[in-house]
C-alpha cells in the first residue's frame, strides 16, 4: 500500500472538473481512492475519510492531490494520469504579444465582451459577488450555483430591479433565450410560449411536452425555486412576467412554481392580469394537476392540438407480483410529481424530499414500502457531480435493487439537452439490462420504467436513447406523470 | 442606462455570456454558437468573503465609485510655481516631512534615518551627523509628519524640510493642489539616505540656484501642462516612475527659452539645463505631484472602494482608500526584488520605501509597463511579459484613462481606479516599479526592481470598508 499527498499551491480548477479528474484517476487499475480537489473545509473532511492528514495551512485556492494506491507502480500511473488530466484543462493564457489574459472577475469580461447576460456557477457563497458585478456592469443574470444565501437573493432582485435586469436563480437550472439553452435547457422549436420557471427540471418537462405537441418556446426565464415565498416577494417573476409581456415573439405565458405565497399569489396574479397576454399557472405539488395537464393547457391555449406524449412500451410482457416501487430521479420536481402520483394510488412513499415529514428518508436512503430518492437534491450532491451529468450513483443503486428480494419496479427519469450527459444510456442501457437478468436469475423481475425528458432535436438523440432504454427492457414515457402512472399500474396488478 | 431597455435587450438579441464557475456550462454554450466570455475564476482570498459580501452590497458603492472615476479622470495638473517648502507650505523650522505612513524616528529604516540626518545637516541645525542624530532621536523642538498629510509627495524618504524647494501644481478642475521636493539625481543623494557633504552641497545649489532660477523659468512660461506632457511621456516609453527620460526633455524644451531669456548669470543658467538634461528622474517629481493631485480627486467618498494613496516610509506600506478616508492601513513593507547597482546584492537593500507609488496609484509605473518596453529588462522581464502586467492590473481597476492611452495596447488607457474588492476577489496585487535605497544609513541607491504591496493593507482596508457599509436600503 502506497500514498501519495500533495498541495499544489493557487492552481484553482472548478469543482466539476476536479470530480471528473478524481473519478478518472480513481478508475486507475490499482488505485484504492483518489481526490483531487480544492483544499476547501468539505473536501478537507473527505480527505480525512481516506485516511490521509489534512496537510497545515491549506486554503481554498491551493489544490490537493491525494492518491492511495496498493502497490508504487499504480501510485506513479495515478499521478502521470492527475497531471495529464489537469493539464487538459485550460489555464490563463500568458505571454506573447498579442494573446490577453482570461479576464478574472465578471466585471471585467462584461466590460470586454459586450454581452447580454452572466451565467454564474461558482460556489454558492461566491455567487453573490459575481452576480453583484454583473448587474453594475449591466448585464441580467443566471444563478445557477446553489447553497446561496436568501439574504444574497434578495439583496441581487432589488439591484436588479432598480437596474432594469433580470436575477434568474439562485439554483436555476434551466433558461432559454432565443433558442440557446443556458444550464440544462432541451432544444426546443420556437413558438409563442413564454415560460417563467421557478423549478428546472419543471420547465423542462412543460417545454418537451409542448415541444411533442408541435408547439414551440419563445423564451423561458428560470427565477428560482424562492423566487415566489414571502421573503423574496416574487421579484424575479414579476420582472419576467414584465419581459415577456412586452416580447413580440411571445403570444402566451407559463409560470410553473409550487404555490406562491399568498401575498405573493396576489402580487403575480395582478402583474399576470396587466399582461394583456393569457398567463397559465401550472402549480405544482399536492392536490394541483400534473405537469402534463398543464402542458395540455398551455398547447390549448396556444391554439395547437394537444396530443398524448409518446411512449415506448417495453419490449416483454411485465407479470411479475411487483411489492413496490422505487424511484430513482435526478429532477427534484419530477421525483415530487412521481410522489404526489404515487402516494394517491399506494400510500406513504419515503423519500429524502418526502412530501410529508413522517415519510422523511433516514441517511442510508433505504426503508421498507415504497421509496423515491432524488439524487439531484444539495445533500446527496455534495462533493458529487449532479446525476444528469453521471449516472453512477443511480446506476449502484438500480443494481442493488435487482438484489432485493421479490420482485419490483424502479422508475427513473432520464434528461436529454444540453449540461447534461452526452449520452446517458451507453452507462444505463447496460445496466438495466444487467439489473433484469440478476433480478431474473433469483426467479423474479425489475420493472424498469422511465421517464424521458427530451426532444427530437436534443444533442443525445430522443429515439435512440428511446429504442435503447426500451430494448433494455425498459418502458419509456415522455410524460414524467404517465410515467409514474404506469408504474403504480404495475404495482397495483402485482399487488 | 435606461433600466426599460436593459431589460429588454436580453430577450431582444440572441445571448452573448460571460460565465463564471463550472466548465460544463461554458462548453454547453459554445456548442450551441453562443459568443462565449469565461472568466478564469477563483475564490477570493480566505477570511475575506465576509467583508466582500457586505462591501459589494453597500447600496452607495457603485455611484460612490463611479464619482471617484469621475473627479479622477476630470483632474488637471499645472505647474504654477516653485518656491520654498517654508513658504508653500507653512513648514516651520524643525518640522520636517517624510515619505508613506506616519512613522517615529524609533522605527525609522537606515536610509530614512540618514535622510532625516541630511536634512538636519542641510538646515544648519547641526553640523555634525552624530549629533543630528541624537537630535533626532531625543526628538525635542522635531516634528515628523508624512508629507501625504499636506498635500505633498516625496520620491524615496521624501524627506521635506523647510529651506527646500518644491514644485507647486494646481488640479483647477478639482479646486486641489499638491506639492514635491525638487529631484536630486542619482548615486548618493539625500532620498535614498546619503548625507555626505556632497549630498548637502547639492541641497544648498538646489534651494540657492536651481529653485530660484526655476521659480523665475516658470512664473516666465505661465502655467506649464504637466498632464500634457506626461500624455505624452507614456507614448514616447517613459512610465513615468522608473523612467522619466522623455518627460524629462519635455520639460526642459519648455523651459529652455526662459532659463535662457533669464536674468540668471549664464554660467548658473548653464548648470541648471546641465543638471536637469543630466537627470532622467527629474520629472519623475512632476509626474507624482499630478498622480497625488488625481488619486486624492477620488478621496474621501462615503462607500467608494478605490484606493487613493499606496505609500512606503521604508519600514512599513500604507494604503489610504477612499470610502475610508485618512485612515492608513499598513503592514511591514517588502524588499523589492530586481537588478543591483556593482558591488550590491540583496543583504544590502532596504524594504520599499517612498511616495512614488502614487505614480501605480494613478495608473502609470508597473501599471504602465506596457508603455515602457525599453526598461522591462532593468525590472527583470521581457516585453511580453510588460504587455501581460498591464493587462492585468485592468482586472483590479475600475476605469481606462483616455487621458494616458498605451500605443501598443491599440491606446487602451491606463488602468485606473485600484478597487480593493476586485484586488481581493482576484488576488491580484498592484504591480510598482521602485528604485531600491541601501538598509544602512548614507549609503545611497543599490539597484531598482519590482515590488508588490503587503495582501494584509488590503484585507484591513477591505474589513474598515465593510465595518463602514450601509445596511440595502
Amino acid at each position: 500500500m502506497t500514498r501519495h499527498l500533495e498541495l499544489r499551491a493557487g492552481a484553482y480548477h472548478d469543482s466539476v472538473a476536479l470530480m471528473q479528474v478524481s473519478q478518472t484517476v480513481a478508475a486507475e487499475p490499482g488505485v484504492v481512492a483518489a481526490l483531487v480537489a480544492m483544499a476547501t473545509d468539505l473536501n478537507l473532511d473527505l480527505l480525512g475519510n481516506l485516511g490521509f492528514d489534512p496537510p497545515a495551512g491549506a486554503g481554498p485556492n491551493d489544490l490537493l492531490v491525494a492518491v492511495h494506491a496498493d502497490e508504487p507502480e499504480a501510485l506513479q500511473r495515478a499521478l502521470t494520469t492527475v497531471d495529464a488530466a489537469l493539464a487538459e484543462r485550460p489555464s490563463a493564457a500568458h505571454g506573447g504579444f498579442d494573446s490577453e489574459a482570461q479576464p478574472r472577475t465578471v466585471g471585467s469580461a462584461a466590460a470586454r465582451s459586450g454581452a447580454t447576460i452572466a451565467v454564474i456557477s461558482t460556489p454558492g457563497p461566491y455567487a453573490f459577488v459575481e452576480a453583484m458585478d454583473a448587474l453594475e456592469h449591466g448585464l441580467s443574470v443566471m444563478v445557477f450555483s446553489d447553497n446561496v444565501p436568501l439574504a444574497h437573493e434578495i439583496r441581487l432582485k432589488q439591484e436588479a430591479s432598480r437596474r432594469g435586469l433580470l436575477v434568474m436563480g439562485p439554483d436555476c437550472g434551466t433558461a432559454v433565450i432565443n433558442g440557446a439553452g443556458l444550464g440544462f435547457a432541451n432544444v426546443v422549436r420556437p413558438g409563442p410560449v413564454g415560460v417563467v420557471a421557478a423549478s428546472g427540471t419543471g420547465a423542462q418537462q412543460v417545454m418537451c411536452l409542448i415541444d411533442d405537441a408541435g408547439v414551440g418556446v419563445s423564451h423561458c426565464l428560470g427565477v428560482g425555486g424562492r423566487d415566489l415565498s414571502a421573503p423574496v416577494g416574487g421579484a424575479a417573476t414579476i420582472a419576467a412576467l414584465d419581459l415577456l409581456a412586452a416580447d413580440p415573439s411571445t403570444e402566451i405565458i407559463v409560470v410553473i412554481s409550487k404555490p406562491p405565497a399568498p401575498d405573493v399569489a396576489d402580487a403575480v396574479r395582478a402583474k399576470a392580469a396587466v399582461a394583456a397576454k393569457p398567463v397559465v399557472f401550472a402549480l405544482l405539488g399536492l392536490g394541483q394537476p400534473d405537469l402534463t395537464a398543464a402542458a395540455h393547457s398551455v398547447v390549448t391555449a396556444a391554439g395547437g392540438r394537444w396530443r398524448p406524449p409518446r411512449s415506448w412500451p417495453a419490449p416483454m410482457t411485465r407479470l411479475g407480483a411487483y411489492g413496490r416501487v422505487t424511484g430513482l430521479f435526478s429532477g427534484g420536481t419530477l421525483c415530487d410529481e412521481a410522489m404526489v402520483i404515487a402516494s394517491a394510488a399506494l400510500g406513504p412513499i419515503r423519500s429524502n424530499v418526502a412530501l410529508r415529514p413522517d415519510w422523511q428518508l433516514g441517511g442510508d436512503l433505504h426503508a421498507d414500502g415504497h421509496v423515491m430518492i432524488d439524487f439531484g437534491d444539495d445533500e446527496l450532491t455534495r462533493g458529487r457531480p449532479h446525476p444528469m451529468i453521471d449516472g453512477s450513483q443511480r446506476i449502484e443503486r438500480l443494481l442493488a435493487e435487482a438484489e432485493e428480494p421479490g420482485s419490483r419496479v424502479v422508475l427513473l427519469d432520464v434528461v436529454l439537452g444540453h449540461g447534461a450527459h452526452p449520452d446517458p444510456v451507453s452507462d444505463l442501457a447496460p445496466a438495466i439490462s444487467r439489473a433484469r437478468e440478476r433480478a431474473q436469475a433469483r426467479g423474479a423481475d425489475l420493472a424498469v420504467v422511465v421517464s424521458l425528458i427530451g426532444t427530437t432535436d436534443d444533442p443525445q438523440g430522443l429515439e435512440r436513447q428511446a429504442n435503447a432504454l426500451a430494448a433494455a427492457g425498459a418502458s419509456v414515457h415522455l410524460s414524467n406523470a404517465e410515467a409514474a402512472r404506469t408504474a403504480v399500474g404495475l404495482v397495483q396488478a402485482g399487488s | 442606462m435606461n433600466a426599460a431597455r436593459s431589460r429588454a435587450r436580453l430577450l431582444d438579441e440572441a445571448p452573448r455570456a460571460v460565465t463564471a464557475g463550472v466548465e460544463l456550462l461554458t462548453e454547453s454554450l459554445l456548442a450551441q454558437a453562443v459568443p462565449v466570455t469565461s472568466v478564469d475564476w477563483r475564490p477570493p482570498w480566505p477570511g475575506t468573503e465576509a467583508s466582500l459580501m457586505r462591501v459589494m452590497a453597500d447600496p452607495r458603492r457603485s455611484a460612490a465609485n463611479d464619482r471617484a472615476v469621475e473627479r479622477m479622470l476630470a483632474s488637471t495638473a499645472e505647474l504654477v510655481d516653485v518656491r520654498p517648502a517654508h513658504a508653500a507650505l507653512g513648514l516651520e523650522p524643525g518640522r520636517f516631512l517624510h515619505a508613506g505612513p506616519p512613522l517615529t524616528w524609533d522605527e525609522a529604516s537606515g536610509p530614512m534615518r540618514g535622510a532625516l540626518i541630511g536634512a538636519i545637516l542641510f538646515e544648519g541645525l547641526s553640523d555634525s551627523p552624530s549629533e543630528a542624530e541624537r537630535m533626532l532621536a531625543d526628538g525635542r523642538g522635531i516634528t515628523l509628519e508624512p508629507c501625504h498629510h499636506h498635500g505633498a509627495v516625496g520620491p524615496m524618504a521624501g524627506v521635506l524640510s523647510p529651506s527646500m524647494w518644491v514644485f507647486e501644481l494646481r488640479d483647477e478642475a478639482n479646486d486641489a493642489t499638491a506639492w514635491c521636493s525638487l529631484n536630486e539625481g542619482l548615486g548618493k543623494v539625500l532620498r535614498y539616505g546619503a548625507y555626505s557633504p556632497e549630498v548637502i552641497e547639492r541641497l544648498h545649489w538646489m534651494s540657492d540656484v536651481l529653485g530660484p532660477v526655476l521659480h523665475a523659468a516658470v512664473r516666465a512660461h505661465g502655467r506649464l501642462d504637466i498632464k500634457g506632457i506626461v500624455a505624452q511621456m507614456v507614448q514616447m516609453g517613459d512610465e513615468g516612475h522608473n523612467r522619466n527620460r522623455a518627460g524629462t526633455l519635455m520639460l526642459l524644451r519648455e523651459l529652455l527659452p526662459h532659463l535662457v531669456a533669464g536674468t540668471a548669470a549664464s554660467s548658473q543658467t548653464a548648470d541648471v539645463a546641465r543638471f536637469i538634461a543630466g537627470n532622467d528622474h527629474f520629472f519623475l517629481n512632476l509626474v507624482m505631484p499630478a498622480a497625488k493631485l488625481q488619486t486624492s480627486a477620488a478621496a474621501d467618498i462615503p462607500g467608494s472602494t478605490v484606493v487613493t494613496t499606496m505609500a512606503r516610509n521604508g519600514t512599513e506600506f500604507g494604503i489610504q482608500v477612499s470610502g475610508t478616508g485618512q485612515q492608513w492601513f499598513t503592514a511591514p513593507a517588502e524588499t523589492p526584488a530586481g537588478l543591483y547597482l556593482a558591488g550590491y546584492g540583496p543583504e544590502d537593500a532596504n524594504p520599499d520605501i517612498g511616495d512614488s507609488a502614487i505614480t501605480e496609484t494613478m495608473g502609470l509605473g508597473g501599471f504602465a509597463m506596457a508603455a515602457a518596453p525599453a526598461i522591462v529588462r532593468f525590472v527583470g522581464g521581457s516585453v511580453p511579459d510588460a504587455l501581460s502586467t498591464s493587462r492585468l492590473m485592468y482586472e483590479i481597476t475600475l476605469a481606462e484613462n483616455p487621458a494616458y492611452a498605451f500605443p501598443i495596447l491599440d491606446f487602451r488607457g491606463a488602468p485606473t481606479g485600484i478597487d480593493v474588492t476586485r484586488v481581493a476577489r482576484t488576488g491580484i496585487l498592484p504591480q510598482i516599479n521602485t528604485g531600491m535605497a541601501g538598509r544602512v544609513a548614507g549609503t545611497g541607491q543599490v539597484g531598482a526592481g519590482l515590488v508588490k504591496p503587503p495582501q494584509a493593507c488590503f484585507t484591513a482596508a477591505l474589513s474598515a470598508l465593510a465595518d463602514l457599509a450601509a445596511p440595502p436600503a
